[in-house]
């Protein structure tokens, strides 16, 4: 045992020494965190620039030329805090078109005449409109045709305005008590699909690392020399177990990185939260007094609602568990995996020849990855059920139904099988590891490794 | 006494037979020569002793007991296929393995500066492997098999790698550790190495043992009764060539001094019959009897079998 320390503690400090460590230790926030954030960031840069959109409106429903133009006309269109809309009149849409750019508007809306029987309108722009332009003006314009519409049929505007809605939709999932529980799927499809794919990774990585250790002391011809004093056994054991302390390490000093990445990057950020507060706080007031101004805001209220939703959501998500099943899973996967690679390192004399022997391993790891699609749009579906109790699979596809929630027996079953399989494959490589890791120059193909398991005496 | 006993070992691997019926007994404090060709089982044995391989038949006595894993500790062993980790510094990597043998830590950096001031390379303690020539991670190899104090070395082709200086401190420490009592297994294609550092062999051939016993009877047993006799000036070789107790095998005259090989045809001759009978000749300045070296018993006895086999088939 105490000599099986001394092997882990070797694997552990001399991999954790390397550059390449630190490097993939500092880089790794820092490229997760540029996902979670940049996204974020780069939409609000868009959101920042205040697009101003010239209206030409032959139809005359949106602007009133008759009245006076600073004054706010209730049947112009909504704006947004970054969509603005300046309505010319007397201008033809050919003196516009050819020199909007300079007047600092970023497109120009043609509405034209049969907006009412035909409902096409145009927007012309010398960069394509974002799809948050677009959406806004379609969405405006449906509103504002359809109650022009019912206002032929003398509906009271009162009615108009009450009839307004916007539809959230809250997905509720229902546990077996009958208890209804709102929840994100979005948010654990993400879970999911980070967590299964950081095992995949992981167990890739340090899998290979395992091989690439074993093929190492093969060639470095030290096998020898270290099998002379302890069994082959504790040798491919205290790698394997010293690259894992390795890969949660890395792990650890990820997860301690990302949040601190996280946390400052939400400091920075702080003064937009509080204005997000503010703005709401006011429309909320502005709901109660006015009910013109309540409906436009009522998109915004939406995105509020959501926000709101989305981060009690992520309060009632338990993270522990999550942490907890991914440890789980990193680990034990990796055993399984990792028990295959040394033995694959201990039967060939390079890492090129190991080509013949890789597939039928990383066929099934690769198989899991490919599943992404399946298993988190019908995650308690028979093709998820069944490749989560596969141990090859399991590790990847289990990690990803955990945030949905699986129920206790079926993780219990494949904890359980999962385990099974990599003590029994732990031994199974270890017999063609003790075998393989002295055996020098021979072609090796599985007909000979089938050989090596029936050895009695190694 | 026996330190160690090996009786009827048989290792097979799929496809050929690498030890049949193998036996040898090793006296304790002896030097130990294991013989024999490439492929010819040497290294099988060698790591069946080291218990890295287990034998299918036969078994192992170590100082009188069946041989167990506890023994290891008292074994010290340098494989033939031996490496370090080569971006592992050379003093880390002494002390790691010598802590895998089972000395502590602080007596093994006691011990690793003995030996590193003892052959004087206290300089490369905090360089890689890598960075070592080949003699150079040879003599560290050798320091590391010996770090834990064993008092039964194997030793498998020590000398392969060395430079005659190298070879030479080499030799003077395998002696020096025989003085102190080690017993000594050396695996070796040096025959002149053998008859230096060699009490008993082993000359193993296609998986058996085909020769064993001390070096000194051994080349008794196969001496065949030649002479090599020098004289000065002149010598009556019209003479010499009449007798028929013997044959002249040759003769060179180098440097005004006649060296003649004689092999003695009549057993019932003495020697000092034959140097009565010699004397006359001309001025003797010396007189020897040449026994074989081991390079021609083990190119004899490995070549003999081969004989045998064409003849049979």
């Amino acid at each position: 045992m105490n000599k099986i320390w001394i092997i882990i503690k070797r694997e552990y400090l001399t991999r954790v020494k390397k550059r390449s460590f630190i490097i993939m230790t500092l880089l790794g926030p820092i490229l997760m965190a540029a996902m979670f954030i940049g996204p974020a960031w780069l939409t609000q840069m868009e959101d920042n620039e205040v697009k101003t959109i010239a209206v030409i409106d032959s139809s005359q429903l949106f602007v009133n030329t008759l009245l006076d133009s600073s004054k706010v006309n209730i049947d112009s269109l909504p704006e947004t805090e970054f969509i603005k809309f300046k309505y010319l009149t007397n201008i033809k849409v050919g003196d516009i078109e050819n020199n909007f750019k300079d007047n600092g508007y970023s497109a120009l809306l043609f509405i034209p005449t049969s907006i009412l029987s035909s409902p096409l309108v145009s927007l012309s722009s010398n960069k394509q409109p974002s799809m948050a332009v677009r959406m806004h003006i379609s969405n405006v314009l449906k509103r504002k045709i359809e109650s022009w519409k019912l206002k032929l049929y003398n509906v009271d505007p009162k009615i108009l305005k009450s009839i307004e809605t916007n539809v959230h939709v809250g997905v509720i999932k229902l546990s077996d008590d009958g208890k209804g529980k709102e929840e994100f799927a979005d948010l654990k499809m993400y879970l999911g699909i980070i967590g299964g794919m950081l095992i995949y990774f992981f167990i890739f990585m340090y899998g290979a690392q395992v091989m690439r250790g074993v093929i190492e002391e093969k060639t470095s011809r030290i096998i020898e020399v270290i099998i002379s004093s302890v069994k082959p056994f504790q040798l491919m054991m205290g790698k394997i177990v010293g690259i894992a302390c390795v890969g949660l390490t890395q792990f650890l000093l990820w997860i301690i990185l990302t949040a601190t990445i996280v946390i400052g990057a939400q400091k920075i950020f702080f003064n937009d939260t509080n204005t997000y507060k503010n703005i709401k706080a006011q429309s909320i007031m502005a709901n109660t007094q006015n009910l013109n101004i309540a409906n436009e805001n009522s998109q915004n209220e939406v995105a509020f609602n959501e926000m709101d939703n989305l981060y009690s959501e992520i309060n009632k998500i338990d993270f522990v568990a999550i942490i907890g099943s991914f440890l789980f899973f990193f680990l034990a996967g990796y055993l399984l995996y990792s028990a295959m690679f040394a033995a694959i390192g201990s039967a060939v004399d390079s890492e090129a020849d190991t080509q013949q022997f890789m597939m039928p391993v990383t066929i099934p790891l690769i198989l899991s990855v490919a599943l992404v699609g399946n298993v988190t749009s019908n995650p308690e579906g028979p093709l998820a059920f069944w490749f989560s109790m596969i141990p090859f699979t399991s590790p990847v596809v289990m990690m990803m139904r955990i945030p949905y929630g699986v129920p206790p027996e079926q993780v219990a079953l494949s904890v359980g099988i999962l385990i099974a399989s990599f003590i029994f494959m732990t031994w199974l490589a270890g017999k063609i590891y003790r075998t393989g890791i002295l055996m020098y120059g021979k072609k090796v193909n599985y007909k000979e490794l089938y050989k090596w398991l029936k050895y009695k005496n190694y | 006494m026996n330190i160690f006993e090996a009786k009827g070992i048989v290792k097979q691997y799929s496809g050929h037979r690498a030890l049949d019926n193998v036996s040898v007994s090793i006296r304790e404090g002896s030097v130990f020569g294991i013989l024999g060709p490439n492929g010819a089982g040497k290294t099988s044995l060698i790591r069946i002793m080291n218990q890295i391989t287990a034998p299918d038949e036969g078994e192992l006595f170590f100082k009188g007991q069946p041989l167990n894993p506890s023994n290891i500790v008292e074994f010290g062993y340098l494989p033939e296929e031996r490496g370090l980790y080569k971006k592992m510094k050379v003093g880390e990597q002494a002390l790691y393995l010598a802590m895998l043998r089972g000395v502590k830590k602080t007596e093994a950096l006691k011990r690793l500066k003995f030996w590193f001031e003892r052959f004087e390379i206290q300089s490369w303690w905090g360089k890689k492997v890598e960075e070592l020539s080949k003699g150079m991670q040879q003599k560290v190899q050798f320091i590391i098999s010996v770090l834990h104090e064993p008092k039964f070395l194997i030793f498998d082709e020590p000398f392969s790698g060395f430079d005659p200086i190298n070879v030479n401190i080499l030799k003077q420490e395998i002696l020096r550790m025989k003085e102190e009592g080690a017993t000594i297994i050396l695996s070796t294609h040096n025959m002149a190495s053998v008859e230096e550092l060699c009490d008993d062999i082993a000359l193993i051939n296609k998986s058996k043992v085909v020769l064993s016993g001390a070096v000194s009877e051994i080349r008794q047993r196969f001496k065949n009764n030649t002479y090599a006799v020098t004289y000065s000036g002149f010598i009556n070789l019209i003479e010499a060539s009449l007798r028929h107790q013997y044959e002249i095998l040759s003769h060179v005259e180098k440097d005004g001094l006649h060296h003649l090989k004689f092999k003695l045809l009549d057993q019932s001759v003495s020697t000092n019959m034959l140097i009565s009978g010699l004397l006359p000749l001309g001025n003797m300045i010396s007189f020897n009897e040449v026994l074989p070296t081991m390079n021609d018993i083990f190119i004899n006895a490995v070549g003999e079998i081969v004989n045998e086999e064409i003849l049979t088939n």
